[in-house]
């Protein structure tokens, strides 16, 4: 499937929640989608159309907090970034970690980190610091003006 | 109930992408449960890198791992040079891939050795090691420095090699070649090794695409997947070479994927120092005025699997954010697949199977009844452990001296 197919069928099956397409070249992409859809296009992506899940990164902008969800088609060298934007006072989004393994230790490290949480997570415990880090500090949150 | 006992495997060693403790449950022989802990030593590598610099972030990313230094340069590079659209010179890119798969061939000679040590194979250890040691030798002619080579930066690479030293790395790389097929012949062709590793920890397709494990432990359950081919950057698209898979998923599956990769390293090198002798001496930086803002998403093939880096830059002089993820990260995740429900004997060499650094075996603390807390063996009895079995079966095959 080349990277053009994989957008109309993105487009195809979520028009209204898809925000924003960014073609960076034949191999690189970002979709921003709303967050209640991740569910959704994590299906469609690791089940229907093959990808796999590279890992996600999140991060602390004005914006709020971002998570990009990183899917390879490994056939194609296309590399998809999932592009979300969560709220910045209550940071929450559906796990992935029911549907595949691979997000079940980066949702944890961002559960940590950030202080996003994920709905539904099998085990939302700590990954890195457990034991031995205060409740409710999240170090990777940064402070704006 | 019955008794289960507790066998930590960790909880630290310094040369792996990530500290860690392993907990194995294990009801007698049998391994029941696996946990896994982290963060002894969490070194915080993401956050620091947004206080460095581009040129600096590259001598912090190489310390991640060890082993495999210059797979994390390698890909944050591709991303750095994904963001400001630089275009390497030809003998940059051939220069690069050398690094990256002389550095293949020492971790999979390294491995080779460490899974010898632990089947109670210790010849193989110490062969393997020593046919190491040239490639050591050769990586202090090319970069000074036997490990962590800083030879990355952005726009290409720091040192040039030189026209006249392609005759000596040939030989060097004859010589290694030689040793390789000694060493594949005596560890494929050894019915002990057969028995210790055939249907050991075995990892199925599905699980593959389930913990989106990659490298050779994928490649050794039938998924054909290489950021080299796939994703192809540096000199690999300028290359002839194969992507070698194996079908059975288990430990042996795995040795035989690396020990057939480090043929096609071999033959990357060789054909990397023909490219090297066509194009003209000296040209191996083109000039980076400023990293724009972006994001980039850069990917590299390391011994172990695929690196990935992603790369925010906010215009400014450091990555406002780097995130990265070494390939043990998934991998290891798997280990609840492959060692539950084998003995302790078999989890050792199962653990070991994805290379996850070796160290984390070598540090087995002391194995404690998890009821009552009473010190049940060591390390060096855990380890024996696993060597008496091959010894019982050399002594079934009539392989003993």
């Amino acid at each position: 499937m080349d990277t053009e197919l994989v957008i109309e069928k993105l487009r195809e099956n979520f028009g209204a929640g898809i925000t924003e397409v960014v073609t960076k070249s034949p191999s690189r992409v970002i979709v921003s989608i709303k967050p209640d859809l991740i569910l959704k296009v994590g299906e469609h992506l690791y089940k229907t159309a093959g990808f796999r899940f590279i890992i996600a990164s999140a991060l602390h902008t004005k914006r709020g907090f971002e998570i990009h969800y990183h899917f390879s088609m490994d056939k194609t060298g296309l590399v998809l970034n999932i592009h979300v934007v969560l709220d910045n006072e209550n940071p929450q989004i559906e796990s992935l970690s029911n549907m595949f393994n691979a997000s079940n230790w980066i949702e944890r490290e961002m559960h940590e980190l950030f202080g996003i949480n994920f709905l539904n997570h099998p085990n939302q415990e700590k990954l890195i610091s457990e034991g031995n880090w205060a409740e409710g500090v999240y170090p990777y949150r940064k402070k704006f003006k | 109930m019955s008794r289960k006992t507790l066998i930590p495997i960790g909880p630290y060693h310094p040369l792996q992408e990530e500290p860690e403790l392993f907990k194995l449950f294990c009801d007698g022989e049998i391994v029941k449960d696996i946990k896994w802990e982290t963060g002894y030593n969490h070194r915080g590598i993401e956050k620091l890198s947004e206080s460095k610099t581009y040129d600096q972030v590259f001598f912090l990313v190489e310390r991640i791992c060890g082993i495999c230094s210059t797979s994390h340069p390698f890909a944050f590079a591709n991303a750095v040079e994904e963001i400001a659209g630089i275009e390497i010179t030809d003998r940059a890119k051939y220069i690069r891939s050398i690094i990256g798969e002389l550095e293949r061939l020492h971790s999979h000679l390294l491995w080779v050795g460490l899974a010898g040590h632990f089947l109670g194979y210790n010849t193989v250890f110490m062969w393997a090691w020593k046919y190491r040691e040239p490639i050591l030798d050769l990586f202090e002619m090319i970069t000074g420095n036997r490990n962590s080579y800083a030879m990355f930066k952005v726009g290409g690479v720091r040192r040039d090699i030189g026209n006249e030293k392609i005759p000596v790395i040939r030989k060097i790389l004859s010589d290694v070649k030689k040793k390789t097929d000694l060493l594949t012949g005596a560890v494929m062709d050894d019915p002990v090794i057969h028995a210790r590793t055939k249907g050991v920890g075995i990892l199925t397709k599905q699980d593959i695409l389930d913990y989106a494990a990659v490298g050779p432990t994928a490649r050794a359950s039938g998924v054909a997947i290489d950021v080299r081919k796939d994703d192809p950057y540096a000199a690999y698209p300028l290359i002839n070479w194969k992507v070698i898979t194996a079908e059975g998923g288990d430990v042996f599956a795995k040795a035989e994927v690396r020990l057939l990769e480090m043929y096609e390293s071999i033959s990357i090198i060789e054909q990397c120092l023909d490219g090297l002798e066509k194009v003209s001496d000296g040209d191996v930086n083109v000039k980076v005025k400023e990293i724009p803002e972006g994001i980039g998403s850069g990917r590299a093939e390391a011994p172990r699997g695929e690196v990935f880096h992603f790369v925010v830059s906010d215009g400014s002089n450091s990555p406002a954010r780097h995130k990265i993820r070494a390939p043990s990260y998934v991998n290891i995740a798997t280990f609840k697949k492959s060692c539950i429900g084998q003995t302790i004997a078999d989890a050792t060499i199962s653990l070991a199977a994805v290379d996850p650094c070796y160290c984390c075996t070598e540090r087995m603390a002391v194995a404690y009844d998890a009821n009552s807390g009473q010190r049940i063996m060591n390390a060096g009895e855990l380890i024996s452990l696993s060597a008496d079995k091959s010894n019982e079966l050399k002594k079934e095959l009539n392989r003993s001296k």
